[in-house]
């Protein structure tokens, strides 16, 4: 997470790339302070006002970390938003408020993410579905299945596993910490293990990745995996910081898009090949960053939404206008 | 000369493969609901089904035209969401403001695709994401405008133009006035895609845009123009919706995959090149007869979303098994 460890995954993939999380983080620093000074609240740069700006990114950093692995393979998947809410409802209805439902709670959770994520990485790889609409219609069906089975608000977390969202051992609120091991691993496995090796392969020239060997389809399937499980972690964790999960959460934080978002103005090219998580979480920063300025300069909440699809398009306008060729 | 017709013939072949395959799936459905409703049958209903129908069939001819270049919309829903809510305020239950309103919603209709062409086209933003962002745009603007909460009337001669029905017509019995728009925009749509030399430079584009560009097609105006005319479906479809559901902010939620879905149903090659005006036609009939025919069913609405990817699914898996079958 230091500048070390960012410099030694980046050099054998060349210097070119290396200060874009740098850059981003730079920016999103800039932007809170300017916003907290202007609005005469400086005690937002405070340890617990940076403290707050970092909870603000666990939901959607966890979900960005999942999203990284499917766009690094050339891949995408539009499902998380409804498998946020899924897992969110469905942890609280299994719960029903009762501690020792948690661990069998969390499981289940992560075998719905599982069979989501294979069903995904399976319609994507093996059947040769563009990822756009198979990955927006297993949301959609998902989406459905959930309206139509929770048509009232049944169900809570148990208290214990909604106190592990506030807990701060240490100063360090737990889900941030969460997410940061999360990211440790994921960098990890991407940057340090041959699996990863093969993901960048694989997302750089599937051809070529085919040709020298490698069964492309099992890594496109293990990558829609891990961004299942990305979003089914937070899930969980908006399930416990919101005490119950509400159907419409995921598709009301607009996760889908703003976790493309974040990966891509974090460097990741949504052709595949070439990007990191260590871009994605300071793309996450710096959404976290606008997000708290609206709130200091106290923006109308639809304007916010206005916002944020500016912000999204011009974040990504940045990379693609180098482009040389068309886009579609 | 001979190379001509060699390269027109298998698109047009597979063009009409793909209308037959919607028209089949229409007939099948439309047959299930007359076995549920017998009176489905008869002329009115018909006519009736048509007139519920016309949303979706002209917003699916508007997308197929960001399709068959190449693309996505994901914004249609959001300005059927602005003009009806636009349409509200602007006209305040003033009959004599409807036709100046209509000519001012064809302009925000046009700016919204002037807007996401030149992202896509000159930002070189990949047109789902460049979309996804001005549906937030357009829907947090139209929210904005109008506080959250729908204000203002729609007068009757504005609602009109969705649920009007005129009587006593010739042949037919019953003429929606929904149903003449509905015609009229399929045509003009099918007029422009397949007979003139816009809509063969919109597929060669979305086949692919460097060989067109280096034929010499502007590829970048054209594609400008797929979204443009999307725009307009959009806020063709929104006028007629506001006519017969009135005003919702929720009135275009999710209309964007019922039309990406209805041209996928009526053959549409995702990522452009191939498709046909007639298919998205009975590809936007048949979605809509199986909403009708889960109405009769008793389903519940919700279930509508889950059928809708599992036949998105299905639509592109089908697609996809034929195409390898054919190389």
């Amino acid at each position: 997470m230091s500048v070390d460890t960012l410099s030694s995954g980046r050099t054998r993939r060349g210097f070119r790339d290396l200060p874009v999380p740098l850059v981003v983080i730079a920016l999103a620093a800039f932007i809170y302070v300017t916003a907290a000074l202007a609005t005469g609240q400086a005690n937002q740069i405070s340890l617990t006002g940076l403290s707050g700006l970092l909870q603000r990114t666990v939901a959607l950093g966890l979900v960005g970390l999942g999203q990284t692995f499917a766009i690094l393979v050339g891949s995408i998947d539009l499902s998380v938003a409804a498998l946020i809410s899924t897992v969110a409802v469905l942890a609280s209805y299994l719960m029903q408020g009762d501690a020792g439902m948690i661990v069998p709670a969390i499981l289940a959770c992560l075998v719905l993410a599982l069979v989501v994520g294979v069903i995904n990485g399976g319609l994507v790889a093996c059947w040769g579905i563009n990822p756009l609409i198979a990955t927006l219609s297993t949301g959609l069906i998902l989406q459905g299945a959930l309206a139509a089975g929770f048509t009232y608000l049944g169900g809570r977390v148990a208290p214990e596993f909604q106190a592990l969202a506030y807990q701060a051992p240490f100063g360090v609120p737990l889900p941030v910490l969460l997410l940061a091991v999360l990211a440790i691993v994921a960098w990890f496995v991407l940057a340090k293990t041959r699996f990863g090796a093969h993901l960048y392969a694989v997302g750089g020239n599937p051809d070529g990745a085919k040709l020298a060997g490698l069964r492309v389809e099992r890594f496109v399937l293990a990558a829609h995996v891990i961004a299942s499980l990305g979003a089914c972690v937070a899930g969980l964790y908006l399930a416990a910081r919101l005490q119950s999960g509400t159907p419409w959460i995921g598709r009301d934080g607009v996760y889908d898009l703003e976790s493309i978002a974040i990966v891509v103005i974090g460097g990741t090219a949504l052709s595949g090949g070439k990007g990191g998580v260590l871009g994605t979480l300071a793309g996450v920063l710096l959404f976290a960053s606008l997000d708290a300025s609206f709130n200091m300069f106290g923006v109308d909440a639809f304007l916010k939404q206005v916002l944020r699809g500016a912000i999204v398009i011009a974040a990504v306008a940045v990379y693609a206008v180098r482009n040389k060729g068309h886009v579609a | 000369m001979t190379a001509i017709p060699d390269t027109v013939r298998p698109s047009r072949r597979v063009s009409i493969r793909g209308l037959n395959f919607a028209l089949l799936i229409f007939v099948v459905l439309y047959a299930m609901i007359a076995v549920l409703q017998p009176n489905y049958l008869e002329a009115g209903l018909f006519m009736n089904f048509l007139r519920r129908a016309a949303p979706l069939v002209i917003l699916a001819c508007g997308q197929l035209y960001v399709i068959l270049s190449g693309g996505f919309d994901l914004s249609m829903g959001a300005v059927v969401t602005l003009v009806v809510l636009a349409a509200s305020m602007l006209i305040g239950g003033d009959p004599a403001m409807t036709w100046p309103v209509i000519v001012a919603l064809y302009a925000m209709g046009l700016a919204v695709g002037l807007a996401n062409g030149a992202i896509v086209a000159f930002l070189k933003v990949p047109s789902i994401i460049a979309t996804l962002g001005t549906m937030l745009l357009v829907n947090g603007l139209a929210l904005a405008w109008s506080g959250g909460a729908p204000r203002g009337d729609l007068p009757d001669n504005f609602r009109n133009l969705g649920r009007l029905v005129l009587r006593d017509v010739p042949l037919v019995g019953t003429l929606p006035v929904a149903v003449i728009i509905l015609v009229g925009a399929t045509l003009l749509a099918g007029w422009g895609l397949h007979r003139t030399a816009y809509g063969k430079r919109l597929l060669a584009v979305g086949d692919n845009p460097r060989a067109a560009e280096l034929a010499g097609v502007p590829v970048k105006p054209t594609r400008i123009s797929a979204f443009v005319v999307s725009a307009l479906a959009a806020v063709t479809a929104g006028i007629l919706i506001g006519g017969f559901s009135g005003v919702s902010v929720n009135a275009g939620r999710g209309l964007e995959l019922q039309a990406i879905a209805a041209c996928v149903i009526g053959g549409a090659q995702l990522l452009g090149g191939r498709g046909s005006v007639a298919g998205a036609l009975f590809g936007s009939l048949s979605l809509f007869a199986l909403f009708t025919l889960l109405n009769l069913l008793g389903l519940p609405q919700a279930l509508r979303d889950s059928l809708q990817g599992v036949i998105l699914i299905a639509a592109v898996g089908a697609s996809v098994l034929r195409h390898r079958r054919s190389t």
